[in-house]
């Protein structure tokens, strides 16, 4: 039988597994994306989960939002990263530094 | 049961496996697609949770388009990974030790048996005639239909902040542009002059 309890740590994982990314991979941008959309796909796993042991669809409503924003969020990053490229000539966080005081 | 243990099991395990390598994989494009296999495998553990109609937005509008984005992106851009990955083995023990912690104390609390099947005993499954979508449905368009709406006004402003962003405009292309040919004022484009009138010689 699988419990609410499963899937709540499966999120935990894997917010952890985005966490760890973020910190190992700080200056690839586009990994840094990838690991905030794994970020969301946990959090989408936690409502999903409780909309399934509650009963209702709430849950299920707010992930439709959720996957609605995360979407429009990868396309105007992406689009940021193109434009960055495009003056920068690399992805290096480290090299966006020309607002240093 | 045992069989739907088994399939969470396996898909989960998957599931983590994925997740890992797309942090630690060296080529971008190997990323987006451990993060495209971790989409699938999400999109089947959905479906054991009875969100039929969310795993399968799952795989057409996330991997369909925002992971097939990802993949242009990192494909048009001529990347050099080499220094991107400089600082992997200098960090690689605090984010573990980071991530390790909050795994800990997540599963600390989840597992505790607040979340177990005494307090959460699961619905009995739906009936054969259920459609998750038509449910999904009625919710979205009857009580939460205002954040649905904004949620389209939110997908109208990333399109047009994207194409704000990267258009560009080729130099030495002659175009017209009908507002300003609209625009125009007589004062602009004609001017009076007094002129004596020739004098025949």
């Amino acid at each position: 039988m699988i419990t609410l309890s499963d899937y709540l740590i499966l999120g935990a994982v894997l917010f952890c597994l985005s966490v760890a990314g973020i910190f190992i991979n700080r200056k690839n941008v586009i990994i840094l994306l990838m690991s905030i959309e794994l970020m969301l796909l946990a959090v989408n796993f936690n409502f999903i989960a409780f909309s399934r042991y509650q009963g209702n669809e709430i849950g299920q409503v707010f992930v439709f939002f959720i996957l609605t924003v995360a979407a429009a969020e990868a396309a105007i990053g992406l689009a940021i990263l193109v434009v960055l490229f495009r003056n920068r000539g690399t992805i290096n966080v480290s090299d966006l530094d020309t607002m240093k005081g | 049961m045992g069989f739907e243990k088994f399939l969470f099991y396996l898909f989960a395990a998957i599931l983590v496996f994925a997740a890992a390598r797309v942090i630690t994989v060296r080529n971008p494009v190997h990323a987006v697609l451990f993060l495209v296999l971790a989409f699938f495998n999400s999109a089947v553990l959905w479906m054991l949770l009875e969100a039929e109609f969310l795993a399968i937005v799952l795989v057409l509008v996330y991997v369909g388009a925002v992971m097939v984005l990802f993949l242009f992106v990192v494909m048009m851009l001529d990347i050099n990974v080499a220094p991107l990955r400089e600082g992997f083995i200098k960090y690689l023990p605090v984010g573990v030790a980071v991530a390790l912690v909050i795994v800990i104390e997540m599963v600390l609390v989840l597992g505790s048996g607040f979340f177990d099947s005494v307090q959460f005993a699961g619905p009995p499954p739906h009936p054969a005639d259920y459609s998750n979508t038509k449910a999904l449905g009625t919710l979205l368009y009857t009580e939460y239909l205002y954040p649905f709406e904004i949620a389209a006004v939110i997908l109208l402003v990333a399109m047009v902040a994207a194409i704000t962003l990267t258009l560009r405009r080729r130099e030495g292309v002659k175009q017209q542009d009908p507002s300003r040919q609209v625009r125009v004022r007589r004062q602009d484009r004609v001017r009076l002059v007094k002129m004596d009138p020739d004098k025949r010689a």
